[in-house]
């Protein structure tokens, strides 16, 4: 299973024009469903009055060496290393969902483009990234679902109770599930289970990426934008209208003796 | 001044939920970020503005100076026990504090768990649990009755 390319060996035979026909029609949900999120919340506008009220309020003027640098520290520490998480658990799940998404999604990608049939071998390293990518996603994706998210049990909530929030996360664990059980049960030779749980996985794809106006799936196109403006507000003196960071008074956090600030 | 979140800074890491001793603070259902259910039950105790790790909780003013770009905002640095407040009032001037996360050193006041759990005659007893050694204090003060008011007690 680790070595062979899911999409090469059908059971029921698909024409690659059609697999590729439907990634493409992927794509184009993501696209219009990113652009709609953005005109129906307002992101973009509230992106932009933020960033010029910020420059505004400015206390200095940042050099370009300083964009350059926030820029770097935006994507390697927020973007790459998921820096923005205060918990390791939740940053540690996160880093296993992204880089599993990414593995998962690109190999099939070029899977489905590159060897579409099994006249032409794939290469053993493509679909086993394609497995590691989606036991990531699991992994990281049950882990949060079932053991990190907040206001669950301790709201007396059921831990299986399901919310709008949960549309992304639950369609993409859909998505990888059935995807793995899928690409097992074809590679045992279990036809019919194999093309029901084909089905399923089409189902589960089509949700993750057609519900991207509900769902949080563009939270991968603004974080990193919300993330780069908070560096540069921050290198700028001005983040939010935040006090600024305080001097470590000599009697903080002693008992022996009382604070001289209230 | 009860507490409301900013949703766009919020990473719903449920940290208010659970200091809030009202159980007002909860995720929402539609975009898991925190938020203050009701307002009118805050106790204003600030748990909440002083435990957000991403600065996203903000007290919000009275109407005497709430109106017309008014602020409070809270900056938590933990690294140095620092709790600075920054309010600034809608004619323009800002007041500066810089208070303390705590008095006391991290870990050294106990958790209701640990003390020894009470017997089922301190029921007769008015007293709270674990008073009054827990408010270090040898008794707690009682008002002495009057011979004058004997009669209306």
């Amino acid at each position: 299973m680790l070595t062979t390319n899911p999409f090469a060996a059908l059971v029921v035979p698909v024409p690659p024009a059609f697999l590729q026909a439907y990634v493409v029609l992927m794509i184009a949900l993501v696209v219009v469903g990113t652009l709609f999120d953005i005109i129906h919340k307002g992101n973009a506008k509230y992106f932009f009055n933020d960033w010029r009220k910020a420059k505004t309020k400015r206390t200095r003027k940042i050099g370009g060496g300083e964009i350059a640098s926030s820029v770097l520290k935006s994507a390697v520490v927020d973007v790459l290393m998921s820096g923005e998480f205060c918990n390791s658990r939740r940053r540690i799940a996160h880093l296993l969902t992204m880089y599993g998404f990414l593995i998962y999604l690109i190999t099939t990608v070029i899977m489905i483009f590159r060897y579409d049939n099994p006249a032409v071998p794939t290469p053993r390293l493509l679909p086993m990234l394609w497995t590691v990518g989606a036991l990531m996603i699991c992994v990281g994706g049950y882990w949060f679902w079932f053991f990190i998210r907040v206001d669950v049990t301790a709201e007396g909530n059921s831990r299986f109770r399901v919310v709008r929030a949960d549309l992304f996360v639950l369609s993409l664990l859909a998505n990888a599930t059935t995807a793995l059980i899928w690409a097992y049960t074809q590679f045992a030779g279990y036809a019919v289970l194999a093309n029901v749980f084909l089905g399923l996985y089409v189902i589960a794809t089509t949700v993750l990426f057609g519900s991207i106006p509900w769902s949080k799936f563009a939270h991968m196109f603004f974080k990193p934008a919300a993330a780069l403006q908070k560096r540069l507000e921050l290198a700028s003196g001005q983040w939010r209208n935040l006090p600024a960071a305080a001097d470590k008074p000599a009697t903080f956090g002693r008992a022996s003796t009382q604070p001289r600030h209230f | 001044m009860p507490t409301f979140v900013y949703m766009t800074s919020c990473d719903g890491c449920g940290h208010c939920v659970d200091i809030c001793p009202s159980d007002i603070m909860h995720i929402d259902t539609t975009y898991r970020r925190a938020y203050n259910i009701e307002p009118n039950m805050c106790w204003e105790c600030y748990a909440c503005v002083k435990a957000c790790p991403q600065q996203a909780i903000d007290c919000r003013g009275y109407a005497d100076f709430a109106p017309l770009g008014h602020s409070v905002r809270v900056l938590r640095e933990a690294g140095k026990g620092t709790i600075s407040w920054k309010i600034k009032f809608r004619d323009g001037r800002e007041k500066n504090f810089v208070s303390p996360i705590r008095t006391t050193p991290w870990g050294s006041i106990k958790s209701p768990s640990d003390y020894e759990e009470p017997r089922h005659e301190a029921l007769q007893n008015q007293e709270l649990a674990h008073e009054p050694e827990a408010l270090k204090v040898e008794k707690l003060p009682a008002l002495k009755r009057s011979p004058v008011k004997q009669a209306i007690v």
